[in-house]
């Protein structure tokens, strides 16, 4: 009980208030003034507002003492990424080009999480439109590492993961389309799952390449995660792509599954791209855990790893530079005051060239020409045609083992500024984790050691929709460990 | 696929709807035949008897009733637009 309230996992604040013994205004008030006293050096939000939150508590409070909680996330504060609406807050997605938006109506994940009680927390920094790895890309100005300051948090969610880590949330909603949840979760030290392709709703989630986007949970332990997920997963008429499967009690189907004895794969080509060998360290230590444990260790092979970077940029910019033509200054925001109005599509370049950031810039751009005319068969189809080898790797290797263990980044957190000059390079510190999303399986980043004093996350990849055994596998290392009570010096 | 990738900045810039500067078209040219040439290790792969992958889990067919939920005021969707009257986005003027 000694650890301040804004540290504590959502777990245990659940049950704090289920006891009254802790009130959600109280808790709402420690992080809003957690916030306060760190967010001027780790800069994870982009806005909040603090009377609508206290509001919210109240709300959570009264509810419980007159007809009791909604659920575990009644009253427990949830930060946003702000790529997500939520009906009456701006949405800037950390661009320019929405700087004045407002959002009109709520995401399916965000009105669940209303449903449920769950305090909503402020707009977490992120690279604009999710383009990126470092959280360096965003118009809002740059998030730190809250471990080192000069160090970045990841991206794109690294607003969300930087929160989580600082205190300045209990939990958070955060979007990966390549890795964006489960490398900022790693080099922030906390805990983020990717679930599979379709088992969260996109609806209200601004579209970055809508065939590999997906929201999903970050949190400082793996039942937080569990928790999350619950109150945000299942079938969504308004996304035609999300999944129709029954949703289960991700906590109960976890802890059901405590002390089996996986089959855990090693995949060679990851752990032949390691240039950080103390990076490295953490992840053998933790791969020995599982075989001490009596789990059976095996090395596997996924051949097409080497095109996943290739693949994963043509098909992510290809379906962004379609997704992001919306943006044209006549329906949203930013509209540039001065064009040729001889032209009549100048309004659109030019307000597009004031509102887009570089990397967008770039991707969109990238994107148009690998789907203009001549060029579609041999990129954009080739690229697809490659994705369907990818995920048939995937399907091979698991049906000799359950889930596979790999690093989450070739390396802790980089000092900013570092990678920002060289996007190809910057695009191949995604090389672990975009897989994941062409393939649409699962993915969690664990916290499991550090590198210079820097937390490296473990990746634990699994078949699709069987999220509740990644969280199982998790779970036996994070108990075993001490890693979600170690919180940063700020 | 060409041998060495070449983007035509200027052309696909328009096509893009994005205006440059010269030190953009510059940098970005660049950089982009840099990815490009990377990207070209697709090559290597052969992949005349593969399907295309689009989504990674097949949905087919998704249909709904063609029935109005959960309208949203007309105030409210234009409420973004950076100008409107009367319930209408304004826009410049592109015919004479």
């Amino acid at each position: 009980m000694s650890q301040e309230l804004y540290y504590k996992t959502a777990s245990e604040l659940s049950e704090l208030l289920e006891k009254g013994e802790v009130s959600s205004v109280e808790l709402t008030q420690s992080v809003i003034d957690r916030t306060k006293s760190v967010d001027d050096r780790v800069r994870a939000f982009n806005s909040f507002d603090e009377a609508d939150a206290l509001f919210q508590a109240e709300a959570s409070d009264k509810r419980r003492s007159e007809n009791g909680a909604l659920g575990p996330l009644d009253g427990i504060p949830v930060g946003i990424k702000d790529v997500l609406a939520v009906d009456g807050q701006p949405l800037t997605c950390s661009s320019k080009i929405l700087e004045n938006f407002v959002s009109p109506y709520d995401a399916t994940c965000i009105q669940k999480l209303k449903q449920q009680g769950a305090v909503l927390w402020g707009r977490l920094n992120m690279d604009e439109f999710a383009m990126g790895s470092s959280t360096e890309n965003s118009a809002m100005g740059l998030t730190s590492n809250p471990w080192n300051l000069d160090c970045v948090p990841g991206g794109s969610s690294g607003g969300s993961a930087a929160a989580v880590a600082a205190g300045e949330t209990i939990l958070a909603l955060g979007s990966d389309t390549g890795g964006s949840i489960r490398q900022p979760a790693s080099y922030c030290g906390i805990v983020g799952l990717k679930p599979t392709y379709g088992r969260v709703s996109r609806y209200g989630l601004a579209a970055f390449a809508s065939s590999l986007d997906q929201v999903g949970p970050m949190g400082r332990s793996v039942a937080d995660v569990a928790i999350l997920l619950q109150g945000i997963a299942g079938h969504d008429e308004r996304d035609s792509t999300s999944y129709d499967s029954e949703t289960r009690s991700y906590l109960e189907s976890m802890n059901s599954l405590e002390g089996k004895k996986w089959k855990l794969g090693l995949p060679k080509e990851y752990f032949a791209n390691v240039s950080d060998p103390s990076a490295m360290e953490p992840i053998e230590k933790a791969v020995e855990f599982y075989k001490n444990l009596g789990c059976e260790i095996q090395e596997v092979s996924l051949p097409h790893t080497e095109y996943a970077v290739a693949t994963y940029y043509i098909i992510a910019t290809a379906e962004a530079s379609s997704n992001l033509a919306r943006y044209d200054g006549i329906r949203y925001t930013h509209r540039a005051e001065k064009f040729d109005d001889k032209d009549s599509v100048d309004i659109y370049c030019q307000s597009r060239a004031e509102g887009f950031g570089e990397e967008v810039k770039r991707r969109v751009i990238l994107g148009t020409y690998v789907l203009s005319s001549g060029y579609y068969d041999a990129y954009y189809l080739k690229a697809q045609k490659t994705r369907t080898l990818i995920r048939q790797d995937f399907l091979n290797a698991f049906e000799e083992v359950d889930a596979l263990l790999t690093p989450t980044s070739p390396g802790p957190a980089f000092k900013k500024g570092t990678k920002s000059d060289d996007p190809l390079e910057m695009y191949l510190s995604d090389i672990f984790t975009i897989s994941a999303n062409l393939a649409g399986i699962p993915g969690l980043s664990l916290p499991c050691g550090y590198s210079d004093g820097m937390p490296i996350g473990l990746q634990i990849l699994g078949k699709p929709f069987k999220e509740e055994e990644l969280l199982a596998i998790a779970q036996e290392f994070e108990d075993a460990h001490d890693y979600k009570n170690q919180h940063p010096n700020l | 696929m060409s041998e060495t990738p070449h983007i035509d900045i200027d052309y696909v810039a328009k096509l893009a709807r994005i205006n440059l500067t010269n030190d953009e078209k510059a940098k970005f040219s660049n950089q982009l035949d840099s990815i490009l040439g990377y990207i070209e290790k697709l090559n290597e792969l052969n992949t005349d008897e593969v399907e295309p992958t689009a989504h990674p889990h097949e949905v087919f067919n998704v249909w709904q009733e063609d029935v109005v939920k959960s309208e949203m005021s007309v105030e409210k969707a234009l409420s973004n637009a950076p100008k409107q009257r009367q319930n209408m986005v304004v826009v410049p003027k592109v015919v004479e």
